[in-house]
Formats: C-alpha cells, sequence, structure tokens
C-alpha cells in the first residue's frame, strides 16, 4: 500500500508546505513530549515513595507485648505478657510460613568508650537475621552471625555515626572498646538503607548479640519486640493472626482479646499506596493523552485547510484518474507521516529530558524525599507509539474524506 | 466512439432549477477532430464534463467505445477516465510543484505503472511535444505555450481514445494558439479522437466538424448532429 511512490507524493507536498507542516508537527511533538515527561516524572515519584517502603518492608511485622483488656484463666485485665526467647524459638518452630524472624530488646544510655572517647548509647540484642528483615544495610565487617549467637560473644556492630564519634577516621574492625564497662571486639559498621527523620537511630545504636546482652546485661531472657518476615510466596497478613494467635496462648491473653499481643505491618499501607499511583496513573495518562489530543485536533484542522487549498491540485488528480481510495490514502498517509514523525521525535525528546534529568540527579548526589529514578518504561514507549499511528489516522480520517469529496467539476472549473 | 441519445442535464441551485442540457443527441466518429462552440451558459463545459465523466447525467445514454456510461462509482469513473480520456485545461492545471517530466508522468502513477518506466515515458511524450529540455523544469519557469503542451502531453501518456480540451487555447496569445492547434491536429493524425471546446471562430474553423451549443441544444443537428467527414 505504501510503496516509494506514495511516500515520494507525499514528501512533496510535505516539503511545499515547510513551515505549515512544522508547526503542525510541533503539537503532535509536544502532546507525546509532554505524556512522556509527566508519566516519567510520575514514575519518579513513585519510585521516590516506594524506595522509602524498603525492598522488603512490604512483606514485614512487628510484633510486641501490650496490656490486656479482657480477663481470661484467671488472669486480671491490664497485665502486660513478656516476650522472650521461646517465644521466638516457638514461632520458629510451628509456623513455617515466617520466612526470618528478628528479636531485639533495646537498652538504652548504655556508656560506649574507646580510650578516652565515649558516649551513651542504645544498646540492641539481636540476633542474626535482623539484617536480612529490616532495612539495614552493612557498611563495612559484618553483622552478628549464628555463631556470635551460640557462644554469647562480646562482639559488636555498630551504627555508621557512634563508629565515627568513637574511631573517628580509625578503622574500628577488629578493635576493642568497652560498652557498660565491658570488652567488646567491632566487628562491623551498619546504617539504615536510607537516612531519614525515622531512622536515625540506627546510625547511633551499637548491636550486640541477644544472648551475650542476656549473660552481659542480666536483662534475663526477654524481648521487647521482633520482626519477622513472611516466606516469599506467602502475604505477611495471612500469618499476622496465626502468629498473634500461638503467642496469645502462650502467654494467656484471650484469643479475642484485641490488646495483649499488638501486630503492624505495613502491607495495607502498601496496597493503599499501589492504588493510589494506580489513580495517579491513570491521571497522567489521562492529562497527557489530552495534551496529545490537542495535537491531534491541531493537526486534522490544518489537514482541511490543507484538503481546501489542494482542492485544485486533488480535482486534476482526480481528472487524471485517481479514484478516491488513492485520495484518502494520500491524505491519511501523510497524516500519519507527520504525527509519526513529530510525536517519535517527541517521545525521543521526553525520554531524553527525564534521562537528563535522573542523570543530574544522580550526578549532583541529589537526593530529594519522595522522588527517585524517574524513567520512561518501553511499555510506555510502545503504547505512545501505536497511539501515535491511531492518532494519525484519526487526525486524517476527516481530511482524508472531505478530499475524496472533492467535485473536480467545481474543483477544476475556471475563474 | 462517443454515443450521446437525449442527454439531459439539471442542476439544483437552491430553489432554482437550471435546466442545461435539454435533450443532447450526438455522435462523434473515432478518429474526428471536432469542436463544441457555443457562448457562455450554453451548456458546452457541462457537456464536456458528461464526455469526460467528470459529472453525471441525469436522462438519456452515453456510450463511449460500446460500453454504456452511466450511474458510475466514483472509483469506476476514475478508472475509466484514467485509460479512455485525456484532458486539457484552459488553465493548463500542471501540479505546480512538479517538474514538467513529474506532471507528464502522474496519470501512470495511477495506473500503477514501476517508477523507471514512467519517467521514461513521460521522456518521450516531452519530446514529442517539443520540451525534453525542459523536463526538470517547473510548470512557473515555463510560457503558457510551453504548459499546455506539458499538459497534452500529460493527456496523451496514458493513449487516450479521446482527448477532451476544455479552451485550450482561451489562456494562450494567437500564435501559441496555432501551434497548439497544430499539435492536436498531429495527435489527431494518429488515430486519436480530438474534441475542443472553444468559442473562438478561427480555433473551430481549425477542426474538421463544429457542433454548435445554443441553450443546452445542438443548434446545427443536420450539419454537425451527424458526421460530415470521415477521419483520415
Amino acid at each position: 500500500m505504501f510503496n516509494r511512490d506514495t511516500w515520494q507524493e507525499i514528501l512533496a507536498t510535505v516539503r511545499k508546505h515547510k513551515l505549515r507542516t512544522g508547526l503542525t508537527a510541533l503539537g503532535v511533538f509536544w502532546g507525546i513530549f509532554m505524556l512522556i515527561f509527566v508519566l516519567g516524572m510520575g514514575q519518579g515519584l513513585e519510585n521516590g515513595v516506594f524506595r522509602d517502603f524498603g525492598s522488603r518492608a512490604k512483606n514485614v511485622m512487628y510484633v510486641w507485648p501490650e496490656r490486656t483488656t479482657q480477663p481470661y484463666q484467671g488472669f486480671q485485665p491490664g497485665r502486660q505478657p513478656q516476650l522472650d526467647m521461646d517465644d521466638i524459638l516457638a514461632i520458629k518452630q510451628y509456623i513455617p510460613e515466617v520466612q526470618y524472624i528478628g528479636p531485639r530488646l533495646s537498652l538504652r544510655n548504655i556508656p560506649a568508650s574507646y580510650r578516652d572517647i565515649g558516649d551513651s548509647y542504645e544498646i540492641r540484642g539481636e540476633m542474626e537475621d535482623m539484617i536480612r528483615i529490616e532495612a539495614l544495610t552493612l557498611y563495612e565487617g559484618r553483622y552478628i552471625n549464628a555463631l556470635d549467637i551460640r557462644d554469647s560473644r562480646k562482639v559488636a556492630v555498630l551504627g555508621k555515626r557512634t563508629a565515627e564519634v568513637l574511631f573517628g577516621k580509625e578503622d574500628c574492625i577488629g578493635r576493642y572498646f568497652r560498652i557498660g564497662g565491658m570488652e567488646f571486639r567491632a566487628v562491623g559498621i551498619f546504617g539504615p538503607m536510607q537516612i531519614k527523620p525515622w531512622t536515625e537511630d540506627d546510625l547511633e545504636a551499637i548491636v550486640i548479640p541477644l544472648t551475650t546482652m542476656y549473660r552481659a546485661f542480666g536483662t534475663g531472657e526477654r524481648v521487647d519486640y521482633f520482626v519477622c518476615s513472611a516466606a516469599p510466596d506467602v502475604q505477611v497478613s495471612a500469618i499476622e493472626p496465626k502468629v498473634k494467635g500461638l503467642l496469645k496462648q502462650r502467654h494467656r491473653v484471650a484469643p479475642d482479646d484485641p490488646r495483649g499481643i499488638g501486630a503492624f505491618n505495613l502491607e495495607e499501607e502498601y496496597q493503599g499506596i499501589v492504588n493510589l499511583f494506580g489513580g495517579i496513573k491513570a491521571f497522567l495518562w489521562f492529562v497527557g493523552i489530552g495534551t496529545l489530543m490537542a495535537g491531534i485536533v491541531g493537526v486534522s484542522n490544518i489537514m482541511l485547510i490543507t484538503v481546501k487549498e489542494r482542492t485544485k491540485e486533488i480535482g486534476i488528480r482526480k481528472a487524471l484518474g485517481a479514484t478516491p481510495g488513492s485520495i484518502i490514502q494520500m491524505i491519511l498517509a501523510e497524516s500519519v507521516l507527520i504525527t509519526g514523525i513529530s510525536g517519535y521525535l517527541g517521545l525521543i525528546a521526553g525520554a531524553f529530558v527525564i534521562g537528563l534529568i535522573n542523570y543530574v540527579m544522580v550526578a549532583n548526589n541529589l537526593e530529594p524525599d519522595n522522588f527517585y529514578n524517574p524513567q520512561v518504561n518501553l511499555s510506555v514507549g510502545l503504547s505512545a507509539i501505536t497511539l501515535l499511528v491511531l492518532a494519525g489516522a484519526a487526525a486524517g480520517l476527516l481530511p482524508a474524506l472531505q478530499a475524496a469529496r472533492v467535485d473536480p467539476v467545481v474543483a477544476l472549473k475556471d475563474e | 466512439m462517443i454515443q450521446l441519445r437525449n442527454i439531459r442535464k439539471t442542476y439544483q441551485t437552491g430553489y432554482n432549477r437550471l435546466e442545461v442540457l435539454k435533450g443532447i443527441d450526438l455522435e462523434i466518429e473515432a478518429g474526428a477532430f471536432a469542436s463544441i462552440m457555443g457562448s457562455s451558459g450554453s451548456g458546452k463545459s457541462t457537456l464536456l464534463n458528461i464526455i469526460g465523466m467528470l459529472d453525471d447525467y441525469d436522462h438519456g445514454d452515453y456510450h463511449l467505445d460500446g460500453t454504456l456510461i452511466k450511474g458510475l462509482s466514483q472509483a469506476d469513473a476514475a478508472h475509466y477516465r484514467n485509460r479512455f480520456i485525456g484532458f486539457v485545461f484552459q488553465s493548463f492545471n500542471l501540479l505546480p510543484f512538479k517538474t514538467a517530466q513529474e506532471n507528464v508522468a502522474l496519470p501512470l502513477y495511477y495506473q500503477k505503472i514501476d517508477r523507471l518506466k514512467r519517467q521514461k515515458m513521460a521522456m518521450e511524450y516531452l519530446d514529442m511535444v517539443g520540451l525534453a529540455d525542459w523536463a526538470s523544469h517547473l510548470p512557473t519557469q515555463l510560457s503558457g505555450g510551453q504548459q499546455q503542451r506539458v499538459a497534452i502531453a500529460r493527456a496523451l501518456i496514458t493513449q487516450p481514445k479521446v482527448i477532451l480540451a476544455d479552451e485550450p487555447t482561451g489562456a494562450l496569445d494567437t500564435h501559441t494558439s496555432y501551434e497548439v492547434m497544430e499539435l492536436f491536429k498531429k495527435v489527431n493524425q494518429e488515430g486519436i479522437t480530438v474534441l475542443i471546446v472553444t468559442h473562438e471562430k478561427d480555433i473551430s474553423d481549425m477542426t474538421r466538424r463544429i457542433i454548435r451549443l445554443r441553450d443546452g441544444l445542438i443548434e446545427n443537428p443536420a450539419e454537425g448532429g451527424v458526421a460530415v467527414q470521415p477521419s483520415v
């Protein structure tokens, strides 16, 4: 259908009306550019927000004890259950859907010092899996491991800022320092994956094996709270009642007591935000397509004028044997060509600007809240191109039909 | 070649009905070299448009080379025009953004003839009208006479059975007009039927048959309505 001759015919007419074609093309260019740009920025917003969630947070839940509100098996309401090491072991044993479980016991304002530098810090007793669950990252050395737990070793992983305060520029790994008067060996430096107001604590904490905590600080085998993650193919909301049920049973909390054992997971919030971004994306598509539509109407409008202006030419072509079909094809092809090329340029320009913003942000280490890695994915690009061809055809349809209706007798009438 | 039986054509303009052709009976044999004369409004252009299948008629029968031409679809009409008819207009009607050669080649494009062959044939026909050296010129770079010769080459390239010329000399000076008429004569000698609409007596006198039209009727059916001179 679109052979070389057709294209030559089109190119000849396009070349003849450079300015008009250019202005028309600008509308479509801008439409696609805005569509891509807006969607790319939306993606950046989405990426930023989801990054705050951390890569695994959505499948993680926190569990803690709180005061009961109902009497049960002879216990009065208002009792505070106390989680302990046995609970952790019981969950590991009876609930296989739990992938990792990380108990934590914190002591605050414990003095820690290296040589003559010291301050008081939050000391956390943890087990080896904590770093796999929480949004923590290891900068140097290693985290607590299973042998540390088994042997109650006196080793410590320092929050990044704590390490800087105590050791300065010195390499702390393998060095001994004091926590609450006892010698601990520093084995690693950790910190939060992202530094946010609510993750500052992680920068300043010192983590030691939970078992060491029990022995060295005489806390008894208790646990403040624990974090656990669901196995990859399990939803954390599905295991939450199981974990709570088991703990309620173990601590004699009434099964229907809304309190006693508290738990929190981000799955619902996560889903809410996923839905929100679905809505935002739909809105952005709506706006972008609206802009594109304006461009298309522009093309259609100009093509109508073009057809009017070319009435005589169309009349001549008809007299020479052009069928209405060939006239429609000529106008449609011209429309698709103009929208296609200008839209494609808009697509490239939009992707380029998005890429540029990303590049500038990365290069200058800019990390604003809620914005990260704006991008245009392949499916958006492909949709846009499909849209373009359809748009071109739609824009050309009315003018093409108009052209096909040109009456050669009227068109060729000499004034 | 062309047979018209009681052709009527009425235009509806608002509440007015204007009967332009009031029953034309006309036969033009193959190889004729004829002119249609008449004052403005006599219906001569309408008649030519009907013969050229650019316009439809309300009543009667029109046979072109034995084929009944009636109620054709636009696509069929386009096809017949392309194969059977070559048009020449008063204002030449060349496409201004195409070179002489491209203009001449255009009808072959609608016959889906290969590009190179089109160009080659266009050159041959340009050569025939004596404009081979002007092939790459745009119409605006040509004189009126040259443009009309390009238009004639374009009309001839499909090897049509009939050439229909609507006031072909209307925009040309006398000298150039005669040159163009010489060209038509040459075309006719090759066996192509040539029908010229004109209101210039000296032009019509160069044809072998004059059909006079007045108020939608043929005025001289006796001498003009029937063949007076057979073709060569």
